[in-house]
């Protein structure tokens, strides 16, 4: 059963239309990330779920009830900020047992609540502390556990660990994930970040000016990318303009510039049906560099040279020229990195790549 | 050398705004029949004879009186008029802004007469509830300067993450928003008081007959005699308006500290 379902959702602000006919299904125990660069319209989404903005047009129902016109204080909801948004007046005890007030809860059983959360967030000791004296992942974790505590429907997580440094924000990253599947419940997390999105997810919802770019598993949306503004949000790709020059059984056969003619699988270009101007997609990381005298595998093998090296400790990225085309390289640093300048065989599988509509820039 | 001449420049700059309240203070205590030097004596004289003034006592009351009324209702219209104006997309926010706060710019004679005549024009007259609403008039700018920076450093978060746990918009105000906003609300309290209790130019032209404030009360015992009298008041006036917003103050601080700002 889906948890929530937005169909046909659009948010006008003025003639500014944030949102265009966005719709789709969250499952019923899922985690579902908005993913998108700032201004995409993610956050105005969950907005919309949670009651804080009304949808221009559009109907947003939650298990089976339209709730359009239910204020957010009745929709039974947990909603987590970026920045904790804990009640600096009250203790922490206080601010998890606030939405209880609100549900005919014995004080006992209150209590007994409270202390659950608490311990869930693994913080069982900060009752009687005020917000301030918390750490910036503590107090994510009481507005966690503020948020859970009432037991709702649906969990909205807007940018939850944005505010957090970088290996905090890992820890909390497992951490939060542990809690969702550890409670089953349905999660709507929104994010601009896309390790956070892959790492955490059951389907993720790519955004782009207030479309929905793909939605899909995590390993679907980075491998088979819909979109090139997909290909280019996630990691980092190679975007060729190809033409394709006919599609068969055994995959479409793509020829570009310099690299002669490539043979993509048909799953890997859902969006290319016929003939006709193509774009050629390869993972950064897929492509790899190797010495001109390295023995020959089942990878296509072109001349380039390293044009820049950027150095990341176990790993490297490069520039490399192969042609008319700069292509990017990530690649696991084996014992040296290729210094600049450096003439190399640049190999792939066409296996490992994708393909997109065509007319490119 | 430079900084010395600052130095002494600054203090004679303090002298000038502050003997004057000092000798005012200073001869309060003075034994003399005559509010003038020389000092003959230390006495709490006129203080005694202040407490006796059936007067004065009177204006004191309505002083109070006045100023309390004018803090809360003027308090209670700002919190509001803020809350509106901040948190809500209201057609003319920027007009109805200005318009509220423009009863500072405006002197106070003139807003003082523009009311008068006004009342004139509707055939109303001059009265207690009168005197109080004009004092609500030019006091509702400061509460709303106060509790409007406030209200803007309250982030919506707070009033959000509220609602989502159930609370109704207003069990959010008054669990949520108004302790945070508690310092501001405080503040602009004491200010409205201490300036209603302060005002003459505007309280000369709206009070009804017989009816006086300290102030009001000081200008009339003047016009007679410079009795010490009034030397003495005028301590407690400025031990009264000085002392209050400072307690206020210190009180503000720490409900601030305590709630973690």
């Amino acid at each position: 059963m889906s948890a929530v379902t937005l169909t046909n959702i659009v948010k006008k602000f003025g003639g500014f239309t944030a949102v265009h006919r966005m719709s789709m299904d969250i499952p019923d125990g899922s985690f579902v990330t908005l993913l998108g660069p700032s201004g995409c319209g993610k956050t105005t989404t969950l907005r919309m779920i949670a009651g804080l903005i009304d949808p221009s047009e559009g109907d947003i129902t939650i298990k089976g009830q339209r709730i359009n016109d239910v204020p957010i204080h009745k929709r039974n909801l947990g909603l987590v900020f970026q920045n904790y948004a804990l009640f600096p007046h009250k203790t922490i005890a206080e601010n998890v047992a606030f939405g209880l007030k609100y549900r005919d809860i014995s004080k006992a059983d209150a209590e007994k609540k409270v202390k659950d959360a608490l311990e869930l967030v693994q913080l069982p000791h900060v009752s009687d502390r005020y917000p301030k004296q918390l750490s910036g992942g503590q107090q994510q974790r009481i507005a966690l556990a503020r948020a859970i505590v009432i037991e709702p429907d649906v969990l909205l997580l807007d940018e939850p660990l944005s505010a957090l440094d970088a290996n905090l924000r890992e820890d909390m990253r497992v951490e939060l994930k542990r809690i969702q599947h550890r409670i089953g419940i349905t999660t709507v997390f929104v994010t601009h970040d896309q390790s956070e999105a892959l790492a955490m997810s059951d389907r993720i919802v790519v955004m782009s000016n207030g479309r929905v770019e793909q939605i899909g598993s995590p390993e679907e949306v980075y491998n088979t990318p819909a979109s090139e503004f997909v290909s280019r949000f996630l990691g980092i790709s190679n975007i060729l303009p190809a033409t394709c020059k006919e599609v068969n059984g055994s995959g479409l056969a793509l020829e570009l510039a310099d690299f002669g003619r490539v043979t993509v699988p048909k799953e890997r270009a859902p969006n290319v049906g016929e003939a006709g101007p193509a774009q050629l997609v390869i993972r950064a990381e897929k492509l790899l560099l190797a010495d001109k005298t390295a023995p020959l595998d089942d990878r296509i093998a072109l001349d380039g040279v390293v044009e820049a090296v950027d150095y990341q400790g176990q790993a490297a990225r490069y520039f490399v020229r192969v042609g008319g085309h700069q292509l990017q390289a990530v690649n696991m640093i084996d014992q040296r990195p290729f210094q600049e300048g450096t003439a190399v065989s640049v190999r792939f599988r066409p296996r490992d790549c994708a393909a997109l509509p065509g007319a490119a820039a | 050398m430079g900084w010395n001449l600052i130095r002494i420049y600054t203090l004679l700059v303090y002298l000038f705004m502050f003997l004057p309240v000092a000798v005012v203070v200073l001869l309060s205590f003075n034994a003399s029949q005559f509010g003038s030097f020389p000092m003959t004596g230390f006495s709490f004289r006129w203080f005694v004879e202040l407490a006796q003034n059936e007067a004065i006592l009177r204006a004191f009351q309505t002083s109070i009186v006045l100023g309390a009324l004018t803090a809360v209702i003027s308090t209670t219209l700002g919190v509001l008029a803020s809350l509106a104006l901040v948190r809500y997309e209201v057609p003319g926010r920027n007009l109805i802004s200005t318009l509220l706060i423009a009863p500072i710019l405006v002197p106070e004679v003139v807003l003082a007469v523009a009311l008068l005549l006004f009342l004139n024009f509707l055939a109303i007259n001059k009265s207690f509830f009168l005197l109080l609403m004009g004092h609500v008039i030019f006091t509702l700018p400061f509460v709303i300067l106060v509790v409007q920076a406030r209200l803007v450093g309250i982030r919506r978060d707070y009033e959000e993450a509220a609602l989502s746990l159930g609370a109704s918009p207003v069990q959010a105000f008054f669990q949520i928003t108004l302790p945070l906003l508690a310092p501001a609300v405080f503040a602009g309290m004491l200010f409205a008081f201490t300036i209603s209790f302060d005002d003459i130019t505007g309280t000369l032209f709206w009070k009804p007959g017989g009816v006086e404030t300290v102030p009001t009360q000081i200008f009339a015992m003047l016009r007679n005699s410079i009795s010490p009298e009034i030397n003495a008041l005028g301590t407690v006036m400025i031990f009264l308006t000085v002392g209050l917003p400072l307690l206020g103050l210190a009180i503000a601080r720490r409900m601030a500290m305590q709630r973690g700002g």
